[in-house]
């Protein structure tokens, strides 16, 4: 939005001053999560910028948080790091575990969330699919639902199935809290979908089965995928479900940071937070790239 | 020449009427529909509805008392309320602790109890370790054991627990209680508080729905009006936030914001802040809605830039030519253009604000903290579970009804991330 040369005075002032104004906003939105990166290097225990940190000094940086992050939960952390000691790491270090437990819940709901989800919104992006609407707010209310009442919906669900404190529970739960995201993701990409390729695939002698996995499969894919990262991203971040219903041997990076967020939050912390922000880096340049190469394989955009 | 239609009408190939060849092609067409649904809907059933419903249930069913006290459960049931406690009454009260000390199902009576005339659990207890040794007459023997068993609104409070489906829950999330004579009346000043915790709620989230709005308009309209290749590049500012981790976002506002962080000591350098005033920002609600503005703000901005993008320019360029100032060319011509977008952000960062848990939590102190906080209390803490499940229930009313609205004005269908 360029200014136009006739501007007045006064227009020219408002309209760099809403450029800063907007640039500040930029700024807001940007700085907290950029912030933890440098401050996770940090060699003192402190959450600010020190003076060494300031003036670039080597010494007033440090992996120290990171090397605490690897080692907290270790038999024998100050041992040589040979073999032993990597098998140690490997068995017991509480944020590795944390991982694999992510990683496996993340992985399992996600898969769930997804092939329910795609097939469903195969069903709902019909037009002559019977009460559509009441049916698309039933399976978005999870998301909508206050996470906090889905909890406790679930601790006394889970506590009467015997549920609780299992894999299954959470993977459950994190289905379905993944489910709307899902859905949403895969009939926007339906919106556009031409029909008539499925008729075509069909007069053409192809069965179903066929016309799914060879026509609307590889058009939706780019949804597919966005709406599993989705899901995946929700899982990996949820911490209330995992609160309530979890067993302690079960936690997760999110219930890990919260526990030493609310107990003694030192910048290790902020070294689990830099590698998240990492992660959620790359999380979002696939999303874009999968969102162009959907527009563009449904001729929405040129590029 | 042209075939005769058959006298009933239109037919197909094999001789069935059109009409109702055609009504059993889209019911099938219907039923293949519904059948993708169908796994997914089941799903949703049994994971999510069915245990909101076992919530629901939990805030008006506490069988606590009933299930443990059958006597007594009798007594209520056969003198009408208002009756008061005789003999027969305090014959089954013994024969009842009796039972409960057999049972060593004290404690859960006495808890139920205590629920709603608080220090009563310990005289369930003492009593039943001393009902053995009762006798008759039982009134005069457990007045000896202890005084309190002869006040009247003990006897209401175990009149109204005496049944398993109670509104007794709902009566104190809403600060609200029964009195010896059964009335409902509010409680005493310094025990009320949850009232005050709904307005809180409602209060702070109306405020930071207007803080996302007045960050939000300004950067989606930019978003709007630039080239798509700068808008997509800016928006990675937006969409950042809103893909990383919710715990990332809050551990970073405590870390710029707490009293020994960036924030304070960028205010010491620069000599605004002396250093012994370093200002509490974290741990209160500033820090709530500091750090629940900049978490909900993706939620305003994306849905105004879907709605601001379509916007021809040219309105406003035709108001200009037409003489209006760049203000009343905004506010009477692109404004009210907006207002489906703010409408649909509105809602939907009020929506989310007023069930937040996690943030408040962590760094609203005491004074940030929301509804959704004192349900996990409940949960966790005091193990008050039916008046967590009653809270819980008020609290998803709102939100359905919020929802709903939603649906109406915006169309879920419209939902749309990133």
């Amino acid at each position: 939005m360029a200014l136009p040369r006739h501007a007045s005075t006064l227009e020219r002032i408002w309209h760099y001053t809403y450029l800063v104004i907007c640039a500040l906003i930029f700024l807001f939105l940007i700085a907290p999560i950029l912030i933890v990166i440098p401050l996770s290097f940090n060699a003192e225990p402190y959450f600010t910028f020190t003076d060494k940190m300031l003036r670039l000094d080597p010494a007033g940086y440090s992996l120290r948080w990171y090397d605490l992050l690897m080692t907290f939960g270790m038999g024998k952390p100050d041992a040589v790091r040979d073999a032993a000691w990597w098998a140690d790491f490997w068995a017991n270090s509480a944020w590795l575990r944390a991982a694999k437990n992510s990683l496996i819940i993340g992985f399992f709901s996600t898969i769930l969330a997804t092939a329910l989800g795609t097939l469903a919104a195969l069903g709902l992006s019909r037009p002559e699919m019977p009460f559509r609407r009441a049916i698309m707010a039933v399976l978005i209310s999870p998301m909508i639902v206050p996470i906090i009442i889905t909890a406790t919906g679930l601790f006394f669900f889970y506590s009467w199935t015997g549920l609780a404190n299992t894999y299954t529970g959470i993977v459950l739960a994190h289905a379905t809290l993944g489910i709307p995201f899902v859905i949403i993701t895969v009939t926007a990409t339906l919106v556009g979908f031409d029909h008539s390729l499925t008729r075509a695939a069909a007069s053409l002698g192809a069965t179903p089965q066929t016309t799914f996995f060879k026509i609307t499969m590889p058009l939706i894919l780019p949804g597919v995928i966005s709406g599993a990262l989705f899901a995946f991203v929700t899982s990996f971040d949820e911490v209330v479900v995992v609160l309530f219903v979890a067993a302690y041997d079960q936690q997760t990076i999110p219930r890990q940071m919260w526990n030493g967020i609310r107990e003694q939050i030192s910048p290790a912390i902020l070294a689990v937070a830099t590698i998240l922000v990492v992660i959620s880096t790359l999380l979002l340049t696939t999303i874009e790239l999968l969102r162009r190469r959907s527009e563009r394989l449904r001729g929405l955009s040129p590029g | 020449m042209a075939a005769q239609p058959a006298p009933g009408g239109l037919t197909t190939v094999d001789g069935r009427p059109l009409k109702q060849a055609l009504a059993e092609a889209q019911a099938r067409a219907k039923r293949r529909a519904f059948v993708l649904v169908l796994p997914l809907l089941a799903f949703i059933l049994v994971s999510f509805v069915l245990p909101i419903g076992q919530l629901l249930k939990r805030s008006v069913y506490n069988p606590a008392f009933s299930e443990n006290m059958p006597a007594l459960v009798q007594w209520f049931r056969e003198n009408p309320r208002g009756s008061a406690p005789d003999e027969s009454a305090y014959a089954a009260l013994a024969s009842d602790l009796k039972l409960i000390r057999k049972n060593k199902t004290a404690g859960i009576v006495g808890t139920r109890v205590n629920y709603e005339l608080p220090g009563t659990r310990s005289l369930f207890t003492k009593s039943a370790r001393k009902a053995r040794k009762l006798e008759p007459p039982y009134r005069e023997a457990l007045l000896k054991v202890d005084r309190k068993w002869g006040d009247p609104l003990l006897w209401q409070v175990m009149r109204s627990a005496s049944s398993a489906y109670t509104t007794s829950f709902y009566l104190a999330a809403l600060d609200r209680k029964r009195n010896a004579d059964g009335e409902i009346v509010r409680v005493e000043k310094e025990r009320q508080v949850y009232i005050k915790l709904f307005k809180r709620t409602l209060l702070l989230s109306a405020l930071i729905t207007v803080t996302t709005l007045l960050l939000g308009f300004p950067v989606a309209h930019l978003l709007a009006t630039l080239p798509l290749r700068y808008s997509n590049m800016l928006m990675i500012f937006v969409l950042l936030p809103f893909w990383t981790s919710l715990l990332v976002r809050t551990t970073s506002w405590i870390v710029l914001l707490q009293s020994q962080g960036v924030v304070n000591d960028l205010l010491v350098a620069t000599g605004i802040l002396d250093a012994d005033h370093r200002i509490q920002m974290i741990y209160n609600q500033t820090g709530t809605i500091v750090a629940m503005t900049h978490i909900l703000l993706p939620f305003m901005i994306l849905p105004l830039y879907s709605v601001m993008r379509p916007i021809d320019p040219s309105y406003v360029r035709a108001a200009r030519s037409l003489g209006a100032s760049s203000w009343t060319a905004f506010r009477r011509i692109y404004l009210p253009q907006t207002i489906p977008g703010i409408g649909a952000g509105a809602l939907l960062v009020f929506i989310l604000a007023v069930g937040y848990y996690i943030t408040p939590a962590l760094v609203g102190g005491s004074t940030g903290q929301l509804i959704s906080n004192l349900i996990a209390f409940h949960m966790q803490k005091s193990l008050n579970w039916s008046l967590a499940a009653a809270l819980a229930a008020l609290l998803l009313g709102g939100v359905l009804i919020l929802y709903w609205l939603y649906d109406r004005l915006v169309g879920i269908d419209n939902l749309k991330l990133g």
